[in-house]
């Protein structure tokens, strides 16, 4: 398994854009990680007499309207914005798969149940049920986590459920019955590794999505709380600095559009890489 | 005995694709089962290997004792017991029939694993000798080997080795080598009839191919449109047939010595499960037929293990 990861790997950072991309990755991970490391300043530091700087070897991004290190605080935002999207998605991958496992693989009435209440939500734009889940549970990093995590549950038991679908009258499946394997050993041994590839191929995209909706939440003030950075958030106290300060809220908007590029074409590479049958070809 | 078919009828929804099929297979014996596309072959090795609830079917009346035990009478767990370790199944299509993300090895391995109880060093050793007995050259290699970079031939020799793996007593093969290119097709049936000849396993055979019967097989079951229409001993069944389904399916094999344009085949087609015809379902194809194979289902005249299901049988005639 750890081989074939690493190969995966290979090929995908085997382009330019990959390589490029992976780069972007990497530096925003690294950034996030060891944030306390890497900067000179406390995020919540205020020096009210250095508010409004433009970016300067000391402050390399500038500071905002309470002199507080721009960059510092990008940092800090990273870690929110990517901590809870990526945890958010985990969550939405693990559950869906187990909801979509079920229906697609038992059909029937269970399947109908999940069916009508993953449609449900499905018929929400993700914003909007984020929005109202927050609004139930609470605004801060627990209310968003969870709020993403439910938002992006449909997508991903809609495609389990397919998947599962799809592979359970294949051939080798049949086989594997006819060998005498049970329920759960064809659920766990064919169907779900079958279905894995896909699916973490929509969890890489769906990540960015929702990198997104986590600065959007933020951006609403019902993400991370102040003092606590995040993307979204440092965006919308950029907005009344708009015109004395733009680098407020330009460089965390730069910072979510690039490291949602990044995830898309990185995911695209990924893809290609994982199909067994692409890389044999190539190796 | 070791597998007794007795009046096994299978419906899928308001359907009965197949109707009152008998016939048994001895232990170590190669059994054909013929008949043209529809006619209810492929049903039959799902019932036996109990893989009906798959395409929504269920056996309706009848039973099919395996060793004594009427395995339709099982619940699912104990009914998966058999599969594997009793009775081995080789699919249709050898090419969709390995996960495409395991190597081969493993696939093989997990069935010594599970019905042999073998440590997995044991189970792959064993893989190994398998696929040496079929004949795969560098068998290590393969073990490695992901689906996609096999040949179909090559495949199909990895299936029949899944299916030897249990030590099963009974192989059911559903046209294994449909398939496959001409060239190997020959290849592989001899290959697997060699194999289950050496270890004294029965086998199912269903194929269309009549002259592969006459050279591998001990008994044939020749059915049409969900019902038997003959049983025999290869031998008494290519020199006597009762029916003249069977005699059709003999006269469509190819000889050196025909004429040109003697091979003519049988004119219509086996009818779909909704347009079943009344009385013997053959005889609006049959040369014989007359107002009684119109009105009158032919019982299923049995004769030891030998039976017939014809008004008009040919065998009368030879008397």
């Amino acid at each position: 398994m750890i081989d074939r990861s690493l190969s995966v790997l290979k090929v995908a950072l085997g382009s330019f854009k990959g390589r490029v991309a992976a780069a972007w990755l990497l530096v925003v991970i690294v950034a996030a990680v060891f944030a306390p490391l890497l900067t000179p300043y406390a995020y919540d530091l205020q020096t009210l007499s250095q508010a409004f700087q433009p970016p300067s070897a000391s402050h390399w991004l500038g500071t905002d309207e309470f002199g507080r290190d721009l960059m510092t605080r990008l940092m800090y935002g990273a870690r929110t914005s990517l901590s809870v999207s990526v945890v958010a998605i985990g969550l939405s991958v693990s559950l869906g798969l187990v909801f979509g496992a079920i229906a697609g693989y038992f059909g029937g009435r269970v399947d109908r149940a999940i069916t009508v209440v993953v449609d449900l939500t499905w018929s929400f734009p993700e914003i909007l049920l984020a929005l109202i889940l927050v609004a139930i549970i609470g605004p801060g990093v627990t209310g968003t986590l969870l709020a993403i995590g439910v938002a992006y549950l449909a997508q991903f038991t809609r495609l389990a459920r397919g998947q599962i679908m799809s592979l359970r009258s294949e051939t080798f499946v049949e086989a594997a019955r006819s060998l005498g394997a049970s329920d759960s050993f064809i659920l766990a041994h064919h169907l779900i590794p079958n279905t894995l590839a896909p699916v973490l191929v929509t969890a890489m995209l769906a990540t960015g999505d929702a990198i997104i909706l986590e600065a959007t939440l933020g951006f609403f003030g019902l993400g991370a709380q102040p003092p606590t950075p995040s993307w979204g958030g440092m965006m919308s106290s950029g907005t009344a600095q708009l015109f004395r300060a733009p680098g407020i809220i330009l460089f965390p908007g730069l910072a979510v559009a690039l490291t949602v590029i990044a995830i898309n074409i990185f995911g695209d590479a990924l893809v290609a890489a994982m199909d067994v049958r692409s890389r044999e070809r190539k190796a | 005995m070791l597998l007794g078919v007795d009046t096994l009828s299978v419906s899928i929804g308001g359907a009965m694709p197949l109707e009152g099929i008998r016939f048994d297979i001895r232990k170590g014996e190669i059994v054909g089962i013929v008949g043209e596309s529809g006619s209810g072959k492929s049903l039959t090795a799902l019932a036996i290997t109990g893989l009906l609830p798959l395409i929504g079917g269920r056996v309706s009346a009848g039973s099919i004792s395996f060793e004594g035990t009427d395995l339709t009478k099982l619940s699912p767990r104990e009914r998966r017991a058999y599969n594997g370790r009793r009775i081995g199944f080789i699919t249709q299509n050898p090419m969709t029939a390995l996960d495409p993300l395991q190597r081969i090895g493993e696939q093989v391995d997990v069935v010594s694993r599970l019905h042999l109880g073998l440590p997995p060093h044991a189970a792959r050793a064993r893989t190994v000798e398998l696929f040496r007995q079929m004949r795969i050259a560098a068998p290590e290699a393969i073990a490695e080997a992901y689906p996609h970079q096999l040949s179909g031939g090559m495949k199909q020799r990895v299936v029949i080795a899944m299916a030897l793996a249990g030590e099963p007593d009974l192989i059911v093969a559903d046209e294994p080598t449909t398939a496959l290119d001409v060239t190997v097709q020959a290849q592989i049936i001899h290959l697997l009839a060699e194999e289950v000849r050496n270890r004294h396993i029965a086998l199912m055979m269903i194929t269309h191919d009549m002259s592969i019967v006459a050279q591998l097989c001990d008994r044939v079951a020749v059915l049409y449109a969900g019902r038997v229409a003959e049983v025999s001993d290869v031998r008494a069944l290519f020199a006597h047939p009762a029916h003249p389904y069977t005699r059709a399916l003999i006269d469509c094999i190819p000889r050196p010595d025909m004429a040109r344009g003697a091979l003519t085949g049988i004119p219509g087609a086996v009818p779909a499960v909704a347009d079943y015809p009344s009385g013997c379902r053959f005889h609006p194809r049959c040369p014989r037929a007359t107002d009684l194979c119109r009105t009158q289902v032919p019982a299923l005249v049995t004769d030891g293990r030998d039976s017939h299901a014809c008004h008009h049988s040919l065998r009368d005639t030879h008397g």
